[in-house]
């Protein structure tokens, strides 16, 4: 306003105030991106970071490199087809001697047997065997002397495969594949292929509790909805309260209610309707209960807002126009309510997939979610690459399906700037 | 029954009574865990069953006489205090940025800002945990703090943007006509008036900490356990009565966050309500 009222006076001082006023506003949004910065660095070092490194262990190959660096050296010419030639024994024989001197043979071993069962004993037994380095040109022999497996071509395609930098295995393995001999991308073994049915089971249990939560959540919001505004804030609070009471509070409360000396079983039989307890939970139909009862808050609040937009009008209007109930409910309401169907649904199936906690206590084995086999590698067996290939996959899935949600909510709506 | 929806037909009052009738089914599921597990920590008896052999607070005894609790119950607090500061500090600043920068970037921006809370727990604990543990953050108060902060900061951000959404800039900019600097205009001006927002978002930030359990899980050493993570290994390994005790002081501090929100809330609204538009 001030840029138009001096153009109009006078001209020439236009373009200086035009650049001024560009100036000033330069300098607005530079400190507005000031003030974001320290939260951005702060996210990079305590979240973008870590996941970022959790997908660089997925691809990371250092153990063998590092270990048996002569041997990896020496096998970057072999074409795969035959048995190595002397060089890579005689280097295999010298990093070997070096890795026993240093304590390390175990770091490459632990990698080797993930894709040879049995490779850990072959490497040990191998090292301790070889007292003196062999002499010139009889390594080859020396080695396969002392253990035979040195003789076959999948042993050293092994060491091959686990040359590094980047490896595939993992991202692989996590998909329930593997590569052959030869380096083709085949079917891992039956006894390995555990995943697809892991990340299965998870869809599952994320579809099924999204379908709990719908049906039970529905007419719920509806009531909400078309209730008046005291009665409504009041049973509001049935909603919020378990949304807000914690989720081991809650875990644990259904344990009480359902194990077989639990509140349920025992008020059952003492009705009469049960002579034995019935197995309510450390199973499916347990998870079923907690998980639904933990998400159906976080499908109500988004079909309340929805049903609470919609304008008795609209229904009136169909009424008059000659509509059943039925099918005015069915053709006019229920069309009107699918954003928040949608944006309800997404929510509670991207939180249910990514769900540990909840399974893990009131699961049995079967039941078990892809976190949970996450976090057994990273904290039992220590196979941070498989965890990580698991983590990425369900990264993906997760991510995937926020930019859905996003788009169906208009995530920008957020912050939307103030009003100028 | 609502004015709006007045059911006219006798199909028509069937149907609102079958929502009816549903809904309550559904409330009471909602509320049974909480309202079932209340009474057995009073109880005298050591089984978790009803009919509740005597009244008696031994539980609760038990809970304020065991170190372990106690120790469990100290953690949480100064995570959730801490870690609430922290994030009530990097979230207000960083809404009132994004409140006034223009950028395509924006929308990628928020993305990353918002991430934590989609991201499934347990990557973020894993990543937390392979990223900290060489720098010997694992088992510490600071690790732990700087994790929750990052969990929390979403829904700071959330609320405060959402409250400075229907905060009038004129008003800061009639402070700095009239000779404020920036500081004074947001300490008088501004500060005031997002006040019950930014309440809001602490009060969101400590429940997020205060309620978080699978990044302590990979985190916490022995001496870092929080009360949720006490919890866990106490489900884990029987549910004693004292769990339950646990769980309703728990359930306490839930009440009084959310009491402290819908009273916010309300406050907020009048507010509106009463400024002329």
């Amino acid at each position: 306003m001030t840029a138009a009222f001096v153009a109009g006076a006078d001209a020439p001082t236009e373009v200086p105030l035009k650049r001024r006023l560009k100036r000033a506003e330069r300098a607005r949004q530079f400190k507005a991106l000031a003030l974001v910065l320290p939260l951005l660095l702060f996210l990079l070092f305590t979240f973008l970071g870590p996941i970022a490194g959790m997908l660089w262990h997925s691809v990371d190959d250092w153990e063998v490199p590092k270990t048996l660096p002569h041997t990896v050296a020496a096998l970057s010419d072999w074409n795969g087809k035959d048995l190595p030639d002397e060089k890579a024994f005689a280097a295999l024989a010298g990093d070997l001697q070096a890795a026993r001197a240093a304590g390390t043979v175990a770091i490459a071993s632990k990698r080797l047997n993930y894709v040879i069962n049995g490779f850990r004993t072959t490497l040990a037994s191998t090292a301790r065997n070889l007292k003196t380095a062999p002499e010139p040109g009889t390594a080859k022999d020396t080695l396969i002397a002392v253990n035979p497996a040195w003789g076959d071509r999948a042993t050293w395609a092994a060491i091959k495969s686990a040359s590094g930098p980047l490896t595939s295995f993992y991202i692989l393995g996590a998909l329930d594949l593997t590569r052959n001999v030869d380096g083709a991308i085949v079917a891992a073994p039956a006894e390995q292929a555990i995943y697809r049915d892991v990340f299965a089971r998870t869809f599952t249990i994320g579809f099924g509790v999204t379908a709990l939560c719908l049906i039970l959540g529905f007419p719920v919001a509806y009531l909400l909805a078309n209730l008046p505004a005291g009665r409504s804030n009041l049973l509001m609070i049935f909603v919020l309260l378990p949304f807000w009471t914690s989720l081991l509070v809650r875990t644990c409360a259904w344990i009480v209610l359902l194990q077989s000396e639990g509140v349920v079983n025992d008020g059952l039989r003492w009705l009469g309707v049960i002579d034995e307890p019935l197995r309510l939970i450390y199973n499916r139909f347990g998870v079923y209960v907690a998980m639904t009862h933990v998400l159906l808050p976080f499908m109500i609040l988004p079909l309340y807002s929805t049903m609470k937009a919609i304008s008795p009008a609209y229904m009136r209007a169909a009424a008059s126009l000659g509509a059943s109930p039925v099918t005015a409910f069915r053709r006019i309401y229920l069309p009107q309510t699918l954003p928040g169907v949608g944006a309800g649904s997404l929510l509670v199936f991207i939180l249910a997939i990514g769900y540990y906690i909840t399974p893990a206590l009131v699961g049995g084995a079967a039941d078990q979610m892809i976190s949970y086999f996450i976090a057994f590698y990273t904290t039992e067996t220590v196979n941070w690459g498989l965890a990580s290939a698991l983590g990425a996959v369900l990264l993906l899935a997760t991510l995937l399906l926020a930019v859905v949600y996003g788009k169906l909510v208009h995530g920008q709506q957020v912050t939307g700037g103030m009003k100028n | 029954m609502s004015a709006n929806h007045a059911p006219r037909t006798t199909s028509q009052r069937a149907a609102w009574i079958t929502t009816v009738v549903a809904s309550t089914l559904v409330f009471i599921f909602l509320m049974a865990p909480i309202l079932a597990i209340m009474p057995l920590s009073f109880s005298s008896g050591a089984y978790l069953t009803y009919p509740l052999p005597g009244f008696s607070l031994r539980w609760y005894q038990d809970f304020l006489n065991s170190p372990r609790w106690m120790l469990s119950l100290k953690n949480s607090m100064i995570i959730g205090v801490a870690s609430t500061i922290l994030s009530m500090v990097l979230g207000t600043m960083a809404s009132l940025g994004l409140a006034q920068w223009k950028s395509k970037f924006k929308p990628l921006v928020l993305a990353v800002v918002l991430s934590p809370v989609v991201v499934p727990g347990v990557i973020t604990a894993v990543g937390l945990y392979f990223f900290f543990a060489p720098i010997g953050l694992t088992g510490s108060y600071a690790g732990l703090i700087l994790a929750h902060t990052a969990l929390a900061t979403p829904f700071v951000v959330i609320t405060v943007s959402a409250t400075l959404q229907s905060f009038d800039m004129n008003l800061a900019r009639a402070a700095a006509s009239l000779g404020a600097s920036p500081l004074v205009a947001f300490r008088r001006v501004i500060l005031p008036l997002i006040l019950p927002g930014l309440a809001s978002g602490a009060l969101f930030a400590f429940a997020t900490s205060f309620d978080e359990v699978v990044v302590v899980l990979f985190m916490a050493g022995p001496e870092q356990r929080t009360l949720p993570r006490e919890m866990f290994s106490g489900i884990r390994e029987n549910i004693s009565p004292t769990i339950t005790a646990a769980a309703v002081i728990l359930t306490t501090v839930s009440v009084i966050l959310l009491a402290t929100m819908e009273a916010l809330r309300r406050r907020n609204e009048k507010l509106k309500g009463n400024l002329p538009g």
